[in-house]
């Protein structure tokens, strides 16, 4: 920026703005929408205009179904969480470790349920499961899902480690630390902030999955998406708004915490060298 | 140090390398037929395909459909048959039933005096075709080929052709998808770039926001608001744009407008921490050496951010190629794309070698875009 500015540069920029906080409305404004549209007395799909009204939250909370659906959500996302972030953390830390070539074979297995289409993932675990007896049941969707979420764990678990004093954990050792020790006392705490956000990101790709949950979830088994999608599909009404309103509230509330906690892991970990200085 | 990577490593190839694996080879192979006629299968191979079918051939077949009607699995080859020769399933059945009732069956001929169809080449050619081990079928079936009687590759009958469309549309609507988030999300990018940090930071929120929200409630959002009554109709009623309320979903507009709006996070973050890193003093350069504005812009900074823009076109492009949920609740019939194919062979026809072929076609080109992309990437200097 030079200070001097032009008439038609004056003109591009006011352009720019104005046409970016068209871009920004269009981002959020849907979002938000959903909640007073949640807040309607009358079934119609618009903003309320004599008074607002908790009723659609509490045909939620009475309905079997969405309580249901709620629960196995829960369930299944605390069990993919569990098993996904040990394993996610142990492999960030093992490849921070490592500087050979197979390190790119195995980020690219590691990073492969990022790109490989969900449909084609679910239909995978679809014809796995399906001659056991698995579809239907919570393991398999556990199984799928942890597949999904563990990327995100060692990707944000890998990035907190990045900036880390390597030096800390030698000291550690050389002063007859055994390598659980270290692991467990010196590096976890370190590295706290990061694996917290990890799982923080695991429970919501599982919270938050549709496609494979569609696919394999008998019954028994469905989740809050898809009761929402076939919300979405059979009978559109403002009880839709309400869920959506809550799940917005609650992955704006979780992965908002999760972005706080992997910035602060990767500063605090670009910070550890000045400490070992 | 391996030792702390192979947990993960043995439990992703077990729960997710090995599953998509053997899906996909469902394309390509063809057991059933095998499977349930053992004999004929054998049989077939005897046969050379050129000449008639011989007797020995008709005689196994026919045992073994008596059998297979009374074991219950004659549906698995009637339903494999069914996909080379339409009405090879009532064939089989019908068959079937007056051998059962002590019509002979032991030669082509006798076959052929309870159906004429089995004194035709196709029913044997189907047959040879169902042989397995492996198959070209279902690939070419996803490529609107297949073979014809005399072992050719054709095309087929044009109202049977549906998946070169689905393709297409698959690709134009991921283009489009892409295209629209290009055009929405370079100027967001620019000026979040543009602004010092404490300023950004606040407004980089309104695009994290989207981008945390999981992608079915920002679709479900969007069905609710683009409904014929709904909040965005109303809007552009009562602001005079529209007399009558227009259709905004259920058609491909809903599809653009929801993937578009679930998808452009994911061009803007990858785009602005590339537009972060370019260096101001080229710009002021160009500046101080009297180009205008537009022109610097131009020759001096757009073409730094193209790797950045072709980087998250290809995120877009190819998270787009393969999204079911969306195109679902928002799109039309004419809109669904080939992920809904993939499904319907799944769950409801159950022909999984059709859904496995259709899935490696979809993976095919995305692994080699996004190959693509990253070679662009590496040969760009950081």
């Amino acid at each position: 920026m030079t200070g001097y500015r032009s008439r038609s540069e004056r003109a591009g920029r006011a352009l720019l703005i104005g046409f970016c906080i068209l871009v920004f409305a269009f981002l959020v404004l849907p979002i938000l929408a959903v909640v007073p549209l949640s807040l309607n007395p009358g079934t119609f799909l618009v903003f309320p205009e004599a008074g607002l009204s908790l009723r659609w939250y509490r045909t939620l909370a009475e309905s079997p179904q969405w309580k249901h659906a709620f629960g196995n959500s829960m369930k299944i996302a605390v069990a993919t969480t569990l098993i996904a972030t040990p394993l996610g953390t142990l492999a960030a830390i093992g490849l921070a470790h490592m500087r050979s070539r197979s390190k790119t074979l195995i980020v690219a297995i590691i990073t492969a349920p990022l790109v490989v289409p969900v449909v084609v993932v679910a239909i995978a675990f679809y014809f796995l499961f399906a001659p056991f007896g698995l579809v239907n049941g919570p393991v398999g969707l556990i199984v799928a899902h942890t597949a999904l979420a563990v990327p995100f764990v060692v990707i944000v678990v890998h990035a907190s480690l990045r900036g880390l004093d390597l030096e800390l954990l030698r000291a550690a050792s050389s002063l007859g630390a055994a390598p659980t020790t270290v692991l467990l006392r010196v590096l976890a705490p370190l590295i706290a902030p990061g694996i917290a956000a990890g799982a923080v990101f695991a429970f919501m790709t599982s919270f938050d999955e549709t496609t494979v949950a569609l696919f394999i979830a008998g019954p028994e088994q469905r989740t809050l998406p898809i009761q929402m999608f076939e919300g979405v599909r059979e009978q559109i009404s403002p009880a839709i708004a309400a869920a959506a309103t809550l799940l917005v509230i609650a992955s704006t509330l979780l992965l908002g915490t999760a972005e706080l906690l992997r910035r602060r892991g990767e500063r605090s970990g670009s910070a550890a060298p000045d400490v070992g200085a | 140090m391996i030792a702390l990577v192979a947990p993960l490593l043995l439990f992703l190839l077990a729960s997710f390398v090995l599953p998509v694996l053997l899906m996909l080879s469902r394309a390509v192979t063809d057991r059933e037929l095998q499977a349930v006629w053992p004999a004929s299968a054998a049989a077939l191979r005897q046969w050379d395909g050129a000449g008639p079918p011989p007797d020995a051939l008709a005689h196994s077949v026919a045992r073994e459909m008596v059998a297979a009607r009374r074991a219950g699995t004659l549906n698995r080859v009637a339903n494999r048959l069914n996909y080379d020769m339409v009405g090879s399933r009532s064939l089989l059945y019908a068959t079937a039933e007056r051998l059962e009732n002590g019509a002979p069956g032991n030669t082509v001929a006798a076959l052929a005096r309870i159906d004429p169809r089995w004194g035709q080449r196709d029913i044997w050619a189907a047959m040879r075709h169902a042989d397995g081990p492996l198959t070209s079928h279902y690939l070419l079936a996803a490529l609107d080929l297949r073979f014809d009687a005399d072992d050719r590759v054709t095309r087929v009958p044009p109202e049977q052709a549906v998946f070169g469309n689905i393709y297409l549309r698959t690709f134009k609507i991921s283009a489009v998808v892409a295209l629209f988030c290009v055009f929405l999300g370079y100027p967001i990018a620019y000026m979040l770039a543009s602004l010092p940090e404490r300023k950004a930071n606040p407004l980089l929120i309104l695009v994290l926001l989207p981008f945390w929200t999981s992608a079915l409630v920002r679709t479900a959002a969007w069905a609710v608001l683009l409904q014929t009554n709904g909040v965005v109709n109303n809007a552009l009623l009562n602001i005079g744009l529209i007399d009558t309320p227009i259709q905004l979903i259920y058609n491909r507009l809903g599809v653009y407008i929801a993937m578009t709006h679930v998808l452009l996070p994911f061009l803007i973050l990858p785009l602005y921490g590339v537009m972060k890193g370019i260096s101001p003093t080229a710009m002021r350069a160009a500046s101080s050496l009297g180009a205008s504005p537009l022109r610097a812009f131009v020759k001096v900074y757009l073409p730094q951010t193209l790797p950045g823009v072709a980087a998250g076109a290809i995120i877009v492009f190819t998270l787009a190629l393969g999204y079911y949920v969306t195109p679902a609740l928002v799109g039309g019939g004419a809109d669904q794309m080939i992920s809904a194919s993939i499904a319907f062979y799944t769950n409801q026809s159950l022909n999984w070698g059709m859904a496995a072929a259709l899935s490696l076609l979809l993976l095919v080109p995305l692994l080699l875009m996004l190959f693509a992309g990253r070679t662009m990437a590496r040969t760009v200097p950081a």
